[in-house]
């Protein structure tokens, strides 16, 4: 592996750039590598493994058992990175990517405070997931965090919330960093649970497939063990972050009977939604997946999205957990390989064949846990009009609700030009869903109906100094010049 | 806010100024880490109301981590590396126009 620690450090033209060092970007540069392909690994963080395995390798956390013997599988994929002629580039912020003139692609890249576009021939987007917006009064208050956030902390710099903490939300991913919080000394004063009952009526037809799953015997585990060791609070129907200037208390309605509890960090977790900004960006047609009750782009077989060279692997195409994500990065590295010539279609079958069969197993009984955890309407579209819905232009739900009924607005971009949400420097991530879900409602339609916001390059905010700097194509000179 | 739990090795540590008051953390930390470590709640007050916000996410998403780093605004503190002698600042709200250098 070649560590690329500045931008004029990079090649012109890469056979594969492969966006994200989770899982499944790890799995496909590697494996990419390994068919001889040149690679690019781009990646935002400063070290690889994604949020999954983040800082597998530089994590401060000594004792294993704190973290799980799950998080260590991480090494093993960088490990085999490691030993393949890829180039990785970390702190890399792809901020683009478009067909170019030559029937590849056109990346744009920053590194360090520098811009530049290279050319890769298949791209494999690798962008993983991202928590599913929690919009409830007072989330936005300092002290009130994803659960992934803490467990980004507890991973990279061996961190825990130092004072009283509520965890509240649902999913598998919320008693996991229960435990671990917990086994690491924080002090957990309630984990308010706000899976709907209702959702075991849905959940129960998917049950006999999740028997045979792998995630089986780890669930019941780290539910068994979260429950007896935590006070749990099942049947949370309704929440609210209280404070001035951060957030001392949270209240949290159960049926008819509210409870006021006193915190000083309150960690939030809905589940995840992939992350799709630099794939709807790019073009590739987004679906609403009502399963997994979120934007997903289309994509086939082998993870390949609308646009022809442009692939998906990963939670960012649909969620599948770690262990899905690093194969159907093998799925989409070999494809690519395929389109680029390497071998044939029967080939590229030939060596997938045991690669699906996992990716099968590894899959199996998602649906369980899509179906059982799926946040009650409620904390989809909030009900409370005061409750902050886009965080960067502090946009209400009231303020959305309003204009999407009188105003008779659509869909979310029609939105964006009446009241700015899905403007600030995020671009909608924590707000896109949820404006799609109260426009939903204000019309008595589907998310899917409704649409999601077409989204454009930049994904990131990128200075005009480095755009600037770019150098100029003659394309760009002619345009400009008479 | 955040404390270092028992188990973690040593390693070396890095001084840095949040507002100009000296701190250490960490090597290894990103910012944001580096500033809950030492009971930062708030790094930034937004454009719009100039509320207070902190880290969110910790992963490139929420924006909320916004900082000041070495004169230099709008830094994702949850992705940037600190380093030694690093000089953090409140990201304080909407630029204005006579704060803007040629």
């Amino acid at each position: 592996m070649n560590t690329i620690a500045e931008i004029g450090l990079l090649a012109e033209h890469y056979d594969i750039a492969v966006v994200g060092a989770g899982p499944a970007g790890l799995a496909a540069a590697a494996r990419a590598a390994e068919l001889g392909l040149s690679v690019l690994l781009a990646d935002e963080s400063p070290a690889p493994g994604g949020q999954i395995y983040r800082a597998i390798t530089t994590t401060p956390v000594a004792d294993r058992a704190v973290l799980g013997e799950d998080y260590w599988k991480g090494g093993a994929l960088v490990a085999r990175l490691e030993r393949t002629e890829a180039a990785y580039a970390p702190g890399c912020t792809v901020w683009s990517v478009a067909p170019d003139e030559a029937g590849g692609f056109e990346l744009g890249l920053s590194l360090n405070g520098k811009a530049r576009l290279i050319a890769a021939a298949q791209i494999i987007l690798a962008t993983g997931a991202q928590e599913r917006p929690f919009p409830i009064p007072g989330w936005t208050l300092p002290g009130v965090m994803t659960a992934g956030a803490a467990q980004i902390a507890l991973k990279s710099s061996g961190l825990v919330p130092s004072g009283r903490t509520v965890i509240a939300g649902c999913g598998p991913l919320l008693y996991l960093l229960a435990g671990q919080l917990a086994a690491a000394g924080a002090n957990i004063v309630a984990v308010l649970d706000t899976t709907p009952r209702r959702n075991w009526l849905a959940a129960i037809a998917a049950f006999p497939d999740f028997l045979r799953s792998p995630y089986l015997a780890k669930g019941l585990r780290l539910m068994t063990q979260a429950r007896r060791k935590l006070p749990f609070r099942t049947g949370v129907t309704a929440l609210a972050a209280e404070g001035a200037d951060k957030v001392t208390a949270v209240k949290a309605q159960r049926g008819g009977a509210s409870e006021t509890i006193a915190c000083e960090t309150l960690l939030l977790h809905h589940g995840v939604i992939p992350g799709i900004n630099l794939s709807n960006a790019a073009g590739c047609a987004q679906e609403f997946d009502p399963e997994q009750h979120c934007w997903t782009p289309e994509v086939d077989d082998w993870f390949a999205s609308s646009i022809p060279g442009i692939a998906i692997a990963g939670d960012g195409a649909g969620i599948g957990g770690a262990e899905s994500a690093a194969l159907r990065g093998e799925m989409a590295a070999l494809d690519a390989a395929r389109r680029l010539g390497r071998f044939s279609e029967a080939e590229r079958d030939r060596r997938a064949a045991p690669i699906r069969g996992a990716l099968a197993r590894s899959l199996r009984g998602r649906r369980f846990l899509d179906l059982l955890y799926r946040p009650a309407e409620t904390f989809l579209a909030p009900p409370a009009d005061e409750t902050i819905v886009c965080r960067c232009e502090e946009i209400t739900a009231g303020q959305i609700r309003d204009t999407a009924s009188r105003l008779g607005v659509t869909g979310p971009n029609q939105m964006k030009a009446f009241l700015r949400c899905g403007m600030g420097p995020c671009q909608g991530r924590l707000c896109g869903p949820t404006v799609v879900e109260l426009i939903a409602q204000a019309h008595g339609v589907s998310p899917a109906e409704v649409g999601y916001s077409r989204l454009r390059p930049p994904v990131k905010p990128i200075t005009l100094a480095e755009l600037a700097a770019l150098p100029p194509t003659d394309a760009a000179v002619k345009a400009v010049v008479r | 806010m955040f404390r270092p739990i028992a188990e973690t090795r040593p390693g070396p540590s890095l001084g840095f100024t949040f507002d100009g008051r000296a701190m250490t953390a960490r090597a290894g930390d990103t910012v944001a880490a580096a500033l809950l470590a030492n009971g930062v709640a708030a790094c930034r007050q937004t454009p719009v109301s100039g509320a207070a916000r902190g880290p969110y996410c910790m992963m490139g998403v929420c924006f909320e981590c916004l900082v000041v780093i070495d004169g230099i605004g709008n830094r994702q503190g949850c992705l940037v590396p600190l380093r030694e002698g690093m000089r953090i600042e409140t990201q304080a709200g909407r630029r204005q126009p006579d704060e803007v250098r040629s």
